[in-house]
């Protein structure tokens, strides 16, 4: 009897520090990801200022959310963030179509080497990061309100009777939840709608797609729209689920590439697979295992150490490293995209 | 009058002129055939004819209607339907796909211009949702061809149709291809298989570096003896 519970508290565990922060975390990174892949399917270049469309949709989130509070106005247990959300997403609509109309046109006019694309996006992208951090400044900001817990620890612990808690917070339902529909409607629009065969079709075949009649104008601006929905909503997310500071985000770019990549780049199932590798390899590696091995080995054998085996500061590194083998040893990534 | 005509075009790349006054037409339900050595410029002048290329003089009609200063969007929507040599199918997607994004222009319901051509093409009607990456050489060229026509053009441009087909593949796309004339569409094409191609043309343009040799109907030219010796080997 002691065994199985203590069997089950290793498995809360698990599904606790690991489970739910990489579900939520993989969303997240699933959906910056796809922006980046469809930037790279359709426009056809690394697009880095992607990370900083996210602070900037957050930042007008957040500072729509402040607006909003101050009015008194809120969504009960929901966070009022939900509210601005669709302000930030129009303000990040303007402002990756200015920057497309007054950047990459005239790129796309003189048929620029996706290089070139790759390092005027940088310059958008430090561009984007100095307004991000000249309007809200570049400390943390956190604009979470309403309820904080689906399950806390403690009410998980008195109904179970278990010595581990388990937690869900509000911010991890609402990522999974919303990205959940979010790709949902993604995919039905690609697949499905006479605009997104165009997208798909302009992606897989440019020269064919112009001869069959698609407007390229059309799917260019479409690209970004959607692109700017995708970003605010995943930056607002993990600002709500973390908190907002501009360098996050900035440093975002590198699991979110990585996902990309990972999952075979200018395919948008490979983004969803990749956000999730990449998040799930990053919790894995820095969980510290100590406790979960309590459970499982007899007290003889506990462990003494942390059994952890990177520290959290190196994070990063994981998604680096598996972009590195994924390129040495697949470059296409795990659902054949293109080969960057 | 022609249904699309190209008079006296000068043009290229960007260096040296390719087409050096050529002139190319077909009507509508005939069958035109661009034949001629390697370099002759028989991609550059269909190019040409669709607006990919610019031109330093010379016009493009369609009909009564100059083309000259459109764009190749603008002449697709007159009408003007072109099959490149290669890459000419949407790789990721289904046949079925494939064939909507033909009719993209088009507002009506086109469902029976895709049960057309699976008549037309049997075998793409059972492989109607596989991906046409995943085809046979032979097969894509049917994607492409079926592609073409789900835009109902007037003008069905092919730039060597049977290139990399096996010879009973090839046989069967002239054949379908007939058929694609019998009912009023004008084709003009360019092939490597010029004897074969001319066997099925109403009218034969011979080019030679830029410039037309000798036009005539492609049984004439067949029977030709020059035309023989010199472009289709005895």
């Amino acid at each position: 009897m002691d065994a199985i519970t203590d069997l089950i508290n290793a498995l809360v565990l698990l599904l606790n520090y690991v489970v739910v922060p990489g579900l939520s975390y993989g969303s997240q990174l699933a959906l910056g990801a796809l922006g980046i892949t469809l930037v790279f399917g359709i426009l056809r270049f690394a697009n880095f200022a992607h990370g900083d469309s996210m602070a900037f949709g957050t930042m007008v989130t957040i500072l729509v959310t402040w607006w909003l509070q101050a009015r008194g106005i809120n969504l009960g247990p929901l966070p009022t963030a939900l509210l601005a959300v669709p302000v930030g997403i129009v303000f990040t609509i303007v402002l990756l179509v200015a920057t497309d109309r007054f950047v990459y046109r005239y790129y796309r006019r003189q048929k620029a080497a996706p290089v070139t694309f790759m390092i005027a996006s940088m310059g958008v992208m430090f561009m984007t990061n100095g307004i991000v951090r000249f309007v809200i400044g570049p400390n943390d900001q956190r604009f979470l309100d309403g309820e904080r817990f689906i399950i806390s620890a403690r009410e998980f612990k008195a109904s179970t009777g278990l010595s581990e808690g388990l937690s869900i917070k509000v911010s991890q339902g609402l990522t999974i939840v919303i990205a959940v529909l979010l790709v949902a409607v993604l995919f039905w629009f690609l697949q499905k709608t006479r605009t997104g065969k165009a997208m798909r079709a302009y992606s897989d075949n440019e020269d064919l797609a112009l001869l069959s009649g698609v407007d390229p104008d059309r799917v260019v601006l479409i690209t970004w729209i959607i692109t700017a929905i995708l970003a605010t909503i995943a930056g607002a997310l993990y600002g709500l689920d973390k908190s907002f500071k501009p360098f996050t985000y900035l440093q975002l770019l590198l699991p979110m590439f990585a996902a990309a990549i990972v999952g075979g780049i200018g395919n948008p199932i490979g983004a969803i697979v990749g956000g999730y590798v990449i998040a799930f390899s990053e919790v894995m590696v820095t969980y510290a295992y100590k406790k979960v091995f309590i459970y499982l080995l007899p007290q003889s054998l506990e462990p003494e150490g942390l059994l952890q085996l990177l520290s959290t500061d190196y994070k990063f590194a994981v998604s680096f490293v598996i972009l590195v083998l994924v390129l040495l040893l697949r470059p296409t990534g795990i659902l054949r995209g293109k080969v960057l | 009058m022609s249904v699309l005509s190209g008079r006296d075009m000068v043009g290229g790349y960007g260096g040296a002129d390719i087409l050096k006054g050529c002139s190319i037409e077909v009507d509508e339900g005939e069958i035109a055939v661009i034949v001629g050595p390697n370099g002759a410029g028989k991609s550059t002048a269909m190019k040409a004819l669709l607006g990919l290329l610019p031109l330093k003089q010379g016009s493009v009609w369609f009909r009564d209607r100059e083309l000259t200063d459109l764009n190749p969007q603008q002449r697709i929507a007159a009408g003007i339907a072109f099959v490149p040599q290669t890459d000419n199918v949407f790789t990721s997607m289904t046949v079925r796909e494939n064939l909507e994004m033909g009719a993209f222009l088009r507002n009506d319901d086109f469902s029976d211009s895709i049960e057309q051509i699976f008549e037309l093409f049997p075998a793409l009607a059972d492989k109607h949702a596989q991906l046409a990456g995943e085809l046979s050489g032979g097969q894509r060229q049917q994607v492409a061809v079926g592609r073409a026509l789900m835009a109902q053009p007037t003008v069905l441009m092919l730039d060597e149709p049977t290139a990399g087909v096996s010879p009973i593949v090839m046989d069967e796309l002239f054949e379908r291809i007939l058929e694609v004339r019998r009912s009023g569409v004008a084709i003009l094409m360019v092939e490597q298989n010029a004897r074969q191609a001319l066997s099925i043309a109403d009218r034969g343009y011979v080019l030679v570096i830029g410039e037309n040799r000798y036009t005539d109907s492609g049984k004439a030219l067949l029977a030709n003896t020059e035309v023989r010796r010199a472009f289709l080997g005895g």
